[in-house]
């Protein structure tokens, strides 16, 4: 096989399919030195496998954010690692109430984050104010300071659910076209 | 403020006392007090004082007690709209070496300005803070008396019974002004109650609200076949 960007999209199972695929890679590899790809697959591939998320625990959700990152759940099996920077950090995590005092800071983070970059609200409150919703205090849903990508509901979602979430946002990745012609 | 004689009232004598009875005579005499002023609930003392009267008190209950009541675990205040003085200043005291709490009560009205006890007891800084940000209950001589919890520049008390919930304004970012923007408050659906049961909310909102004259009463089948 010449031209491996003209592999299908979606997983292959284990077998002759398979087999004969990672053979031509390995031929491909051993016979000329590379392989050729399609350029935003790649970066695709890249950015999904590599989602580095921003620590922004406002709330008790902060609590779970923490869980799904600790041994049990263990986001580092999918290349997420916490990072205290917005300037490496590639997805941020609303994880709590967000309040009126909060928001500007919120606000300002997410502006020092490089592109691209992703949102992800969790949890009651970040989604829509929740059980603060017609708090005098509190932003009722923090897409009203950030753009927001995948919500996960629940107060506080589990660790499971966050991570059902950043698997959504890794399947948005996946489709969505990177390079603008 | 007149000097105070020292250990008028030993800490011995206090941990001799055994019953909360025994307690509450003791500390009539400390804080020159009726022993009706002082009652007992759930056995803790309440002294209700004046506002002239709570820096002699607390400086009676620190020292004079033997350095017995040398904690001030919280204060805080309760808003009584209907009533005058309006609200309820409550300082709460504990001894770790009595294992006694005592709270005092203090009546201050809406344009009245308390003391501050930041000089006797420093955990008074933020605690008065919080009561000024919440209540709108000024403090003198504090030297740092800004507003604690709530947003810069946020106007109101909230826990003034008559601040709306949902306050005034709300935030939003402006793309246009690359800035979050304050706005007022626009409510897409308005705060519902649904606490029909409540003896304190449900009488008022649900049952009172009916006009019997809007009740119509549809003829049941039953009754027709009667006729």
């Amino acid at each position: 096989m010449d031209d491996l960007s003209l592999l299908p999209n979606k997983p292959i199972p284990p077998g002759k399919d398979q087999d004969a695929i990672l053979g031509a890679v390995a031929d491909e590899i051993a016979n000329r030195g590379f392989v050729v790809a399609q350029a935003d697959k790649l970066f695709n591939w890249a950015r999904s496998g590599s989602l580095w998320p921003m620590t922004f625990g406002l709330a008790c959700c902060a609590v779970e954010m923490i869980h799904s990152a600790a041994s049990r759940y263990d986001t580092d099996r999918y290349g997420m690692l916490f990072r205290p920077s917005p300037r490496q950090s590639d997805v941020m995590i609303v994880a709590g109430t967000l309040t009126n005092k909060m928001a500007p800071a919120l606000r300002k983070v997410y502006d020092q984050m490089a592109e691209p970059r992703w949102v992800l609200s969790m949890g009651s409150c970040a989604n829509g104010g929740g059980y603060y919703h017609y708090s005098y205090a509190v932003v009722r849903g923090c897409d009203r300071i950030v753009p927001v990508d995948v919500y996960v509901p629940g107060c506080p979602p589990t660790a499971e659910a966050l991570i059902y979430g950043l698997l959504q946002l890794q399947k948005k990745i996946k489709r969505t076209a990177t390079i603008v012609r | 403020m007149p000097s105070l004689p020292k250990h008028s009232l030993p800490k011995d004598s206090l941990r001799q006392a055994e019953t909360v009875e025994e307690w509450k005579q003791h500390f009539a005499v400390a804080l020159r007090k009726s022993t009706d002023d002082i009652t007992v609930f759930r056995g803790e003392l309440s002294v209700q004082i004046e506002l002239d009267q709570l820096i002699t008190v607390l400086t009676r209950l620190k020292d004079e007690t033997g350095g017995a009541f040398t904690q001030l675990s919280d204060i805080t205040a309760v808003d009584y709209p209907e009533r005058t003085p309006r609200f309820d200043l409550i300082y709460q005291l504990l001894s770790v070496t009595l294992n006694q709490r005592i709270r005092l009560v203090v009546p201050i009205a809406e344009d009245a300005v308390a003391p501050s006890v930041t000089a006797l007891f420093g955990c008074a800084d933020w605690a008065e803070r919080e009561i000024w940000d919440m209540f709108g209950i000024f403090f003198n001589d504090h030297g740092d008396l800004r507003r604690l919890l709530t947003d810069y520049g946020f106007e109101g008390h909230p826990l003034r019974k008559d601040f709306p919930l949902t306050g005034t304004v709300e935030v939003r970012y402006d793309d246009s002004e690359r800035r979050v923007v304050y706005e007022p408050v626009q409510l897409t659906q308005e705060y519902r109650d649904f606490d029909y049961e409540s003896p304190w909310e449900g009488a008022q909102t649900s049952m009172r609200q009916i006009d019997p004259s809007m009740i119509t009463r549809e003829p049941s089948s039953d009754e027709e076949q009667n006729d």
